[in-house]
């Protein structure tokens, strides 16, 4: 390897930084649109795992079969697939959407199965007194569910669904091939733009290395609420 | 007051898991104020008849009666509604072997959340009435401590304090003090004596002879699914009718 080579004409060259410098608010844009691709379908697969976890410890048998056949059914799939089958596929059985649209459906609709069979594994090691009490006292349906279980199956499943936030901040790059102008859309915008095929990259890596800790801070301020109830693992 | 309406009834209850019979026929009548206690030996099915009474376990046939209205089931014998079940629930306490405080809420959110949640009470209302339980039960200086860091004993006078706070017609307990260390099982013991003391119903599954001699109304002896005996305890103690009970006594009284 030549070091010089790469410590002077490619990561130091400082024509190459002053490109991705003056791109900088293309960076900005990119990453703010992942940010809110994050944010929205963390909030919208978080909800509807919750609905599908529901699904699948329902009384009726062929309810628990449909949760648990949604489940296994998106877990199968590469989700580069899937996003593309809901933009390119879909149109051609007359279902339009915006990429923006398709590129947050895709992203709920998949990760939702994640998010529902972590918190599937958390259910099945909740007590079952847990909800018996509650059922004694007069809860029932959905309050039940949300003051008594969902709590506790978070509170005890923090590592993994953190775990499960950062590969939804990666996929969020995937939407790129559906023409979604995320950060890893901008970083191969600049790159082409100007061929500096390395320093866009280097800073779009740095953003989500940023996010990616972010999350990894706020699973441990959850780990340590659970800990200071005797909850999760130390 | 042969004349009142019992406050818990059950009526030819049976109940199977899958082969085995569980249930047969068991009749129950508690009287308001008055405290039953249910014995027999492990596997007799007094869990079972217990969680049949609040419908945690649903019977196959039979009906329970709280204050006269049916509870779980229409006349027609059709389940009544989860909702509609939930009511009749509130109105039952029940205390578990396990405990089962939540452990995610602090002392005090675990005895004020039912109240506020299933009963709507304000919030002020149910913390005044918790702090006056938790004083009851001892543990007025734990109200903001989880779960976790309470002894046996301080979580299951906290689970009784908890039932108390619904202001229940009815208090069911499933073995309260059968997975406490023996230096902790008289302060649960002390708490339910004051309760059966001011007239709280209770129904009270237990291993405790001496609770049951001295403080209950009745004694009802269960033996493989049935009431095998039901008399005071002075009768039932001193001088039982049948075998099975004369063999579990000399086992454990
Ligand atoms: N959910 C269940 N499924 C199958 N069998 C059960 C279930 N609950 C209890 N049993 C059985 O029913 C019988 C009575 O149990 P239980 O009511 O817990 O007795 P006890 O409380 O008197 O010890 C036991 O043989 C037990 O194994
Ligand atoms: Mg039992």
């Amino acid at each position: 390897m030549d070091w010089d080579l790469i410590t002077n004409s490619i990561l130091f060259n400082p024509a190459e930084w002053e490109i991705v410098l003056n791109e900088w608010p293309r960076f900005m844009r990119g990453f703010s649109n992942t940010l809110t691709l994050f944010a929205v379908s963390v909030v919208g697969a978080f909800l509807l795992g919750a609905v599908i976890v529901n699904l699948m410890a329902s009384r009726n048998p062929s309810v628990r079969a449909a949760g648990r056949v949604y489940v296994d059914g998106m877990r199968m799939l590469p989700f580069l697939i899937f996003a593309y089958l809901l933009y390119y596929g879909l149109p051609s059985l007359g279902i339009r959407m915006s990429a923006w649209t398709a590129g947050l459906l895709g992203l709920i609709l998949y990760h939702a199965a994640y998010v529902a069979e972590i918190l599937r594994g958390a259910w099945s090691q909740l007590p079952a007194g847990q909800t018996e009490a509650a059922r004694a006292m007069g809860f029932h349906g959905p309050q039940l569910f949300l003051r008594i279980v969902l709590p506790q199956l978070v509170l005890g499943s923090a590592p993994i669904l953190g775990n499960q936030l950062i590969y939804m901040l990666k996929d969020t790059a995937f939407l790129m091939i559906i023409t979604v102008q995320d950060l890893t859309y901008a970083a191969n915008s600049v790159q082409s733009m100007y061929f500096v095929p390395l320093q866009p990259f280097i800073v779009a890596i740095g953003l989500y290395w940023i996010s990616t800790l972010a999350i990894e801070g706020l699973v441990f301020l959850v780990g340590r609420f659970a800990r200071k109830r005797g909850l999760g693992r130390a | 007051m042969p004349d009142a309406v019992p406050a818990l009834e059950a009526r030819h209850i049976s109940k199977t898991f899958g082969e085995l019979e569980v249930l047969r026929d068991i009749s129950l009548v508690v009287n308001p104020g008055d405290t039953i206690s249910v014995l027999g030996p492990s596997g007799s099915g007094k869990s079972t008849m217990l969680r049949c009474l609040n419908f945690l376990e649903t019977p196959d046939r039979g009906q329970v009666l709280l204050a006269g209205e049916p509870v779980g089931r229409r006349a027609d014998g059709r389940l009544v509604s989860d909702k509609e079940l939930a009511k009749s629930r509130a109105r039952m306490g029940m205390v578990f072997q396990s405990f089962n405080l939540w452990p995610h809420f602090t002392v005090l959110q675990n005895v004020i959340e039912a109240p506020t949640k299933v009963l709507g009470l304000s919030k002020d209302e149910a913390v005044a009435r918790a702090e006056g339980l938790l004083a009851k039960v001892g543990l007025a200086d734990k109200r903001d401590v989880y779960p976790f860091a309470l002894s046996g004993g301080q979580k299951q006078r906290v689970a009784i304090a908890r039932a108390l706070c619904m202001k229940p017609d009815v208090l069911l307990f499933d073995e309260p003090t059968s997975a406490l260390d023996p230096e902790l099982v008289g302060e649960v013991l002390a708490v339910m004596r004051d309760l059966a003391k001011e007239g709280m119903t209770m129904v009270v599954v237990t291993h405790e002879m001496g609770f049951a001699r001295d403080v209950c109304d009745e004694v009802v002896f269960m033996d493989r699914g049935v009431v095998v005996e039901h008399a005071p305890p002075a009768e039932f103690f001193g001088n039982p009718k049948t075998e099975r009970a004369q063999r579990f006594l000399s086992r454990y009284a």
